[in-house]
């Protein structure tokens, strides 16, 4: 068998341009090392082949009129919540089970209009919701650095499939952390972008204001190139930022000597000892490079997750009322009348944890408690933006872990919801202020991965992508592949 | 303060979520749970401080009143459970 799984885009790019493979032979193989892997690795809830083989013949004819893109020919995975036309669309959930969208998302369409080739759809958590992809109505994903662990969540499924090269990218979507937090647990790099900057049209909503689709890949480099391809306005997305997307490509290589980057404790508290001293090489490594580091306080840290649990569910009881089994989705059969169909088709099609959250959220909302909870959390909001900005005037970026803990065991914090949410404590202030972050490999620990997560201001992708490259060059981090055989 | 029983019948009713008796106590001490994580906010001081709801500078987008193409009725329609010609079918609204 053929070792392009090990590809990414960019080298597999510079061969296509050369004609040394083609997008036909380079599908073929990847589709090869699915059929080899995903019985032990369940990344995928569905492998499109006819498609892919359809899209390579028209992308090499594409390779071969000499007008082929940076992402023209590469096969790609999308998590299954972002709309593919006459392909389902599940979300990892029984309502949407059958559901075969009528329209694509803007991001689908970019990256179809790049020739990009689409292998499949990513499992996830179902709706988003989770850390781990063990809350997919289907099956969890394992890690494919240590197969009794899970790949974070809630993109397990394209965070497990760029990392065992089932394919050379995937897009996911970070709503408290989920591109972030699976990318650092399979050793990849994941990108949130600034809330904004790439659309969400044909993102099935979870929680819209802080709902974010962005680039999961094996290296910095192909990160910027397909943020490159989803970047950019939207009519069809009215929180889509009317400016024009940068030139991410150039951002590479660029000296971070003289960046100020600051070092946020209260992200260090609490966290495993052995991700701190692993944080702690990383960090000296950034010293090493240039980078001047100081020690920051963000105090609100604390009660970031307080204020998403209480946000998040919120928006998702209000988004999540859209599936009544009258116009799409699951429905549920041998009901008396349209109010027994509600109840019975929302008990029968949500799975535990979207239950969980979408009554959370109602109580949240409901009279007599939405001051207490919803209006308070919306006035920490306030306060956990104001100190990132406070910071953001003293610092360029700063650097914390991705996650306080290792990938943990299958089943492990299943039972114990709030152990589970503690997973996101890093991740989640990022989706609440709507500022960009990149979560890069930042070592191992017994055989597992530790990422490194970098936070800068609104729409500085460029700089956070100049400090995770010169970081990644540094290192060999990215270069090492899970050993599946 | 744990979710009474009848709490939870509200709020499960308010989002029209089925329940058996069984599920209903799991999620009542699930839900107390993670209520009680919540206390944290009442520590800290918002006097004065005003509500975020979007990240972003908020305003409204207005586009052009005009016509463009959209789905077909029958792409519309596609994914309906039940229907009878052009029209989603639903069960009966008001009891006889």
């Amino acid at each position: 068998m053929s070792d392009h799984h090990h590809l990414t885009v960019h080298e597999a790019h510079d061969l296509l341009k050369r004609k040394e493979l083609s997008s036909i032979e380079l599908t073929r193989d990847i589709l090869e090392r699915v059929s080899q892997t995903e019985e032990r690795v369940k990344a995928y809830t569905s492998v499109t082949e006819e498609v892919a083989l359809q899209q390579a013949e028209a992308a090499d004819k594409r390779i071969a009129a000499g007008e082929a893109g940076p992402l023209t020919g590469i096969p790609m995975q999308l998590k299954d919540n972002m709309t593919t036309q006459g392909i389902k669309t599940t979300c990892s959930s029984r309502m949407l089970e059958n559901f075969i969208p009528p329209y694509s998302a803007t991001v689908t369409e970019r990256l179809y209009g790049e020739g990009a080739v689409l292998l499949g759809k990513g499992n996830m958590d179902e709706f988003a919701m989770g850390s781990s992809t063990e809350n997919s109505a289907f099956f969890p994903t394992h890690n494919p650095w240590g197969l009794d662990r899970v790949p974070g969540g809630s993109s397990g499924g394209p965070a497990a499939a760029v990392s065992a090269g089932e394919c050379l990218f995937a897009l996911g979507s970070d709503t408290g952390g989920s591109i972030r937090q699976p990318a650092s647990f399979c050793s990849i790099v994941g990108l949130k972008p600034t809330y904004g900057l790439v659309s969400r049209y044909g993102l099935v909503a979870f929680a819209s204001s802080l709902d974010q689709i962005g680039p999961m890949t094996k290296d910095v480099a192909d990160a910027a190139l397909v943020l490159q391809a989803i970047a950019g306005h939207d009519p069809l997305d009215s929180t889509s930022a009317n400016r024009p997307a940068p030139d991410y490509g150039a951002a590479l290589g660029r000296d971070i000597k003289g960046l100020k980057i600051g070092v946020p404790k209260e992200y260090f508290e609490g966290i495993d000892e052995d991700v701190g001293l692993v944080l702690q090489r990383a960090i000296d490594q950034l010293a090493s490079l240039g980078a001047e580091i100081g020690e920051v306080s963000l105090p609100s840290t604390g009660s970031a997750l307080a204020v998403y649990y209480i946000i998040a569910p919120s928006e998702a009881s209000a988004n999540l009322a859209r599936y009544d089994g009258v116009k799409y989705g699951f429905s549920a059969p041998d009901v008396e009348n349209v109010w027994e169909a509600l109840l019975k088709t929302r008990q029968e099609g949500f799975g535990p944890e979207v239950k969980r959250r979408i009554m959370l959220g109602t109580y949240a909302l409901s009279t007599g408690y939405y001051d207490a909870y919803y209006l308070k959390a919306q006035k920490v909001r306030t306060l956990i933006r104001r100190e990132f900005e406070a910071a953001f005037e003293q610092y360029d970026a700063l650097v914390t872990p991705t996650s306080p803990t290792l990938p943990f065991q299958l089943g492990e914090k299943l039972d114990d919801p709030v152990q589970m949410y503690m997973s996101d404590i890093d991740t989640i202030p990022v989706n609440i202020a709507g500022l960009p972050a990149i979560s890069v490999p930042g070592g191992f620990l017994e055989g597992l991965p530790v990422g490194m997560q970098l936070i800068g201001p609104p729409f500085s992708e460029e700089r956070l992508f100049s400090i995770a490259y010169a970081y990644e060059q540094s290192n060999g981090w990215h270069k090492l592949r899970p050993n599946l055989g | 303060m744990p979710l009474s029983r009848e709490e939870v019948i509200h709020i499960a009713t308010l989002c029209r979520i089925g329940m058996t008796d069984e599920e209903m106590d799991r999620i009542a001490d699930q839900l107390s749970h993670i209520l009680e994580q919540f206390k944290a906010l009442d520590q800290v001081d918002t006097d004065d401080v005003p509500p975020t709801a979007q990240s972003i500078d908020t305003h409204s987008v207005f586009k052009e009143d005009a016509s463009r193409p959209s789905l077909s009725q029958e792409e519309t329609l596609k994914n309906a459970p039940m229907r009878e010609g052009e029209f989603l079918r639903i069960k009966a609204v008001l009891e006889d």
